[in-house]
């Protein structure tokens, strides 16, 4: 018996059940990319059949941030760059909630880099989306770890001397069983990727292209933008990690010439996530950690059973 | 008289197993009946460098380092010598023989390994000759080849079990207890060399050396079980029993203590470790295992923990429960790694932007270690802040017989703290868009139960940002008050929870005093033992041993300055944190307060505590010892 009924309740859901009642309208600029992370995310639960007490979204700080204002479910707004290890515990403490976690290109890979490398690493079972606008909007405009070589703002107001990172190949690189690209423009895409990276058993990397019309202005628009799955001009094997790494560096590489390349990049089906590891090497219990203190048969071991040693 | 006591230091390299061979005879100690006390002292190095373990033994229960000590066992500084060639690096493999003199007792044993030091470098390095000393301070030299007898029956590395048979010889302790605990974890080959090397340097003693010396071992029996463990066990048991099933760290010392037993064990209580990237991860992954419902604990050391100040902060703003451990060392910076310090209260109290509102607790010996551990789970998960448990490398590495009833007398608690069930939730309050009303400010203690991620109905959103009832964002001035004064609200309700239910402050000595002394955390064991030998003379010293750091117990330590005409804090940083901690709580007292301080990294024997509550007392600052820093009252700052 759980503790956790919403968990796989068998429920009928649309999108407006993902719709709070009580934020006021959002507070993202007009044309804004969010707004189509919001609008795919919501679809892609739905088409999961998941509902919102089942879901623990957590946000870091920024425009991205404020998905979970205005996404109904259990919802962490953390701070800027911790993210994903507020959400990858909650995995480890039940791992049978839908976590997703999602923040901008700023919060992920620049503040938080050391915990996005780690958690690829270590394959928790989860969704990652970083809203990736090239740009720090909420702060009004500063040039980003994604920004490109040259890019001009007030505080580097003769243009960025560093290349931009490369999201697809570092989470690669770093251990994500799951890779993708999409963008705001294209929601049927993305909300299909979405239902993937939920679906899929392992940490899942969704790097969404979301325009920023009032700081990026410069800036594309992510149109026009090419599937490289629905294309004859890209054949590559996602589940081939070589394959896959030379076509995200050049998916890369044309995206800073302004070419939008998005789709699946890396798949890596079969690989057990985190959690699995652990149960399978014995370091965490089959059942989730957290139903022991509402289990009234739970046995719980006293710590003067060690005792024995300082004897 | 002074009671008999054997107080063995046993030195030699970093690396030449102190630790393990001074810990196991002080298990062998502890199994013939005695009490007692060990200090480690080590250089932060893996190999080399000069390292020695002490052991203090007596018949009654001992709760602190002696002054000095009474047998000294030098093997010498084995990795002092190069692998490849019979050079000695300089004199480095003598100094665990010349420099621990200057603290043994006149009429003290010394045993040194003379295959590892030559007398002729003991003697030039010294300036003088060791059989000078020993003349002029009573000292009993037993030179023993402890190599020769190690490599004569198995391997070099067994020089310390020779010692250990040397000194059962010296002090008439019987074989068989160390037989035992040998045969307990080991076997085979090395079982049988160190059991004939053991009788060997045994033999040697009895029938090459007339014995001579008065030191002699303390009888003595147990009234309780007792177990032999250090301050980290009694963290990292407290939490096991407060139903800690999480924890989440990076490896730092001392802190590594805590997180390395924790981690050992907590698999097979069906818990999770987790060693994480950094410390911003580890008090990330605290809090998130936590709000999904598992009772979770952080911790480090003061580097450490600084990375974890933000989180700390969101920790009180999302009202998220959850326990971190802060492992003091010296500082700043990288500071002293491998010393004891109590620099880090301040930053334990304040850290993080914003107000403060959390738990701090600073327990004094390893029985308030696994007590105190435990009330700060409970007091986290019933109030919703986090509770913080500050220790030393001291207390964290020091081990102790403790009764073993310190860890049987509760049952574990398997209770979540102030969570609704699913039952619950349904008639629990609820916005009109189905989310569960999570920051609602009408409540007598400032809490509002929790609701956990997977129950059904129970969804809401917290946030970092200050947020109304639903837990959505808000700068509004009327929502803003509401807010703050209901989480402040929690500081009043824990202070009065513990006021009613039990309070954590040690009072010792003199009923009447004329003088007292206020000490936190890890000194207050070496307190008490000066407080016994001031008032072998007038009856006239009183200490408190303060653990609650916040909420302060203003009302205790008020009632306690009121009842002494001067106090003396004493506390191991430079900038008496403590005491200012106590002004700042008071407003009031600063005519009476001074301060005994020392931050050398060692930290305070009893007899510097008596000398520098002398020199308050006599007003003369030409007692204090040199070791420490007097600080006079702050006139200024009375009532």
């Amino acid at each position: 018996m759980s503790a956790f009924n919403a968990i796989g309740a068998d429920q009928e859901v649309d999108t407006d059940a993902f719709t709070p009642g009580v934020e006021p309208r959002a507070t993202w600029c007009p044309g804004c990319g969010d707004f189509a992370v919001l609008k795919t995310l919501k679809q892609a639960m739905v088409e999961r059949g998941k509902n919102p007490d089942e879901v623990l979204l957590v946000t870091g700080i920024g425009c991205s941030g404020k998905l979970s204002s205005y996404f109904e479910s259990y919802g962490f707004h953390s701070i800027h760059g911790r993210s994903l290890p507020v959400a990858r515990a909650a995995t480890l403490a039940n791992p049978d909630l839908e976590v997703v976690a999602a923040g901008g290109d700023g919060d992920g890979y620049g503040i938080g880099g050391n915990h996005f490398t780690h958690t690829a690493r270590e394959n928790h079972d989860m969704t990652y989306i970083v809203f990736n606008n090239e740009i720090f909007g909420l702060t009004k405009g500063q040039t980003s770890p994604t920004s490109p070589k040259g890019h001009k703002s007030k505080t580097q107001p003769s243009g960025s001397a560093k290349n931009p990172i490369r999201p697809l190949e570092w989470g690669l690189n770093a251990g994500a069983t799951y890779i993708a690209r999409t963008a705001a423009v294209n929601p049927r895409q993305a909300t299909e990727i979405l239902v993937e990276a939920m679906d899929h058993d392992g940490f899942a990397h969704v790097d969404f292209l979301t325009q920023c019309p009032t700081w990026n202005k410069d800036a594309k628009q992510y149109v026009p933008y090419i599937d490289v799955q629905d294309s004859e001009d890209f054949e590559f094997d996602v589940h081939d990690r070589d394959e896959a790494a030379q076509m995200m560096r050049e998916t890369d590489t044309r995206l800073h010439e302004g070419e939008i390349l998005t789709g699946r990049f890396f798949v890596e089906e079969g690989r057990p996530s985190y959690s699995e590891e652990k149960r399978q090497t014995g370091q965490m219990p089959d059942k989730p950690i957290v139903e022991q203190y509402f289990d009234e048969d739970a046995e719980w071991k006293p710590s003067s059973d060690l005792l024995d040693r300082h004897r | 008289m002074t009671e008999n006591e054997l107080i063995w230091r046993l030195a030699g390299g970093s690396g030449d197993g102190i630790d393990s061979t001074s810990q196991n005879f002080a298990k062998v100690l502890m199994r013939s009946g005695l009490h007692v006390f060990t200090h480690r002292h080590y250089p932060s190095r893996i190999r080399g460098g000069h390292t020695y373990a002490e052991l203090r033994s007596k018949a009654t229960p001992v709760r602190s380092r002696g002054d000095g000590y009474n047998f000294l066992l030098a093997l010498g500084d084995s990795f002092a010598r190069s692998p490849d060639e019979e050079a000695y690096y300089g004199n480095e493999e003598v100094k665990p023989l010349v420099e621990n003199l200057d603290d043994l007792r006149d009429g003290g044993i010394i045993v040194y390994d003379e295959g590892l030091i030559d007398i002729d470098d003991v003697d030039s390095v010294l300036e003088t000759s060791l059989e000078a000393l020993a003349a002029e301070h009573d000292w009993h030299v037993y030179p023993l080849d402890l190599r020769d007898i190690a490599t004569d029956h198995g391997r070099e590395v067994m020089r310390n079990t020779a010692g250990v048979g040397a000194t059962a010889a010296l002090i008439s302790l019987d074989l068989d207890p160390i037989e035992a605990l040998m045969s307990d974890s080991m076997s085979g080959d090395a079982l049988e060399a160190n059991l004939t090397i053991l009788e060997a340097a045994y033999d040697q003693v009895r029938d090459e050396h007339e014995i001579d010396h008065d030191v002699v071992l303390p009888e003595g029996t147990h009234e309780e079980a007792p177990v032999l463990l250090s301050g980290s066990h009694g963290v990292a048991y407290g939490a096991l029993d407060a139903g800690c099933r999480f924890i989440s760290g990076y490896p730092m010392t001392p802190w590594t203590e805590v997180f390395t037993i924790l981690s050992q064990h907590l698999p097979e209580y069906g818990g999770v470790s987790e060693q994480v990237e950094d410390e911003i991860a580890a008090a990330g992954m605290a809090i998130g295992a936590s709000h999904a419902g598992v009772k979770a604990m952080s911790g480090s050391s003061g580097g450490g923990f600084a990375l974890m100040s933000e989180l700390l902060g969101t920790a009180e703003m999302t009202e998220t429960p959850v326990v971190f451990v802060e492992a003091m060392r010296g500082g700043p910076s990288t500071g002293m790694p491998t010393k004891p310090e109590q620099g880090d209260l301040d930053h334990v109290l304040y850290s993080s932007q914003g107000d403060s509102n959390r738990i701090v607790f600073a327990p004094g010996t390893i029985e308030e270690c696994y007590e105190q551990t435990r009330r700060a789970f409970e007091l986290a998960y019933e109030y919703q802040l986090p509770a913080i448990v500050i220790i030393d490398q001291k207390l964290s590495g020091e081990y102790r017989t403790v009764p073993d009833s310190v860890f049987t007398e509760s049952a574990p608690d398997p209770d979540p703290g102030t969570v609704l069930t699913e039952e619950e939730i349904e008639d629990a309050a609820h916005h009109a868009s189905g989310s569960y009303l999570r920051f609602q400010y009408d409540t007598d203690d400032g809490v509002v139960p929790r609701t956990l991620p997977g129950q059904k109905g129970g969804r809401f959103l917290t946030t970092g940002n200050e947020h109304n009832p639903a837990g959505h964002i808000s700068e509004d001035p009327e929502n803003r008050r509401q807010q703050v004064d209901r989480r402040r609200a929690k500081q009043e309700t824990i202070r009065e929870v513990l006021d009613e239910t039990g309070t954590h402050q040690t009072r010792y000595g003199a009923e009447d005093a004329r003088y007292g002394i206020l000490v936190w955390g890890s000194q207050q064991s070496t307190v008490f033992e000066a407080v016994d030998r001031l008032n072998e003379t007038d009856n006239s010293v009183s200490a408190l041993g303060v653990s609650e750091m916040m909420p302060f117990p203003e009302s205790e330590v008020a009632d306690f300055l009121e009842s002494v005409e001067e106090a003396v804090v004493v506390e191991m940083n430079s900038d008496g944190q403590f005491r200012g901690l106590v002004q700042r709580e008071l407003g009031a007292y600063g005519n009476r307060l001074s301060s005994l301080l020392k931050y050398d990294g060692n930290p305070f024997e009893p007899a510097e505590v008596v000398d520098g509550v002398r020199a308050v007392i006599t007003d003369d600052p030409g007692v204090t010892p040199p070791t420490t820093r007097l600080e006079p009252t702050k006139a200024t700052n009375s009532r």
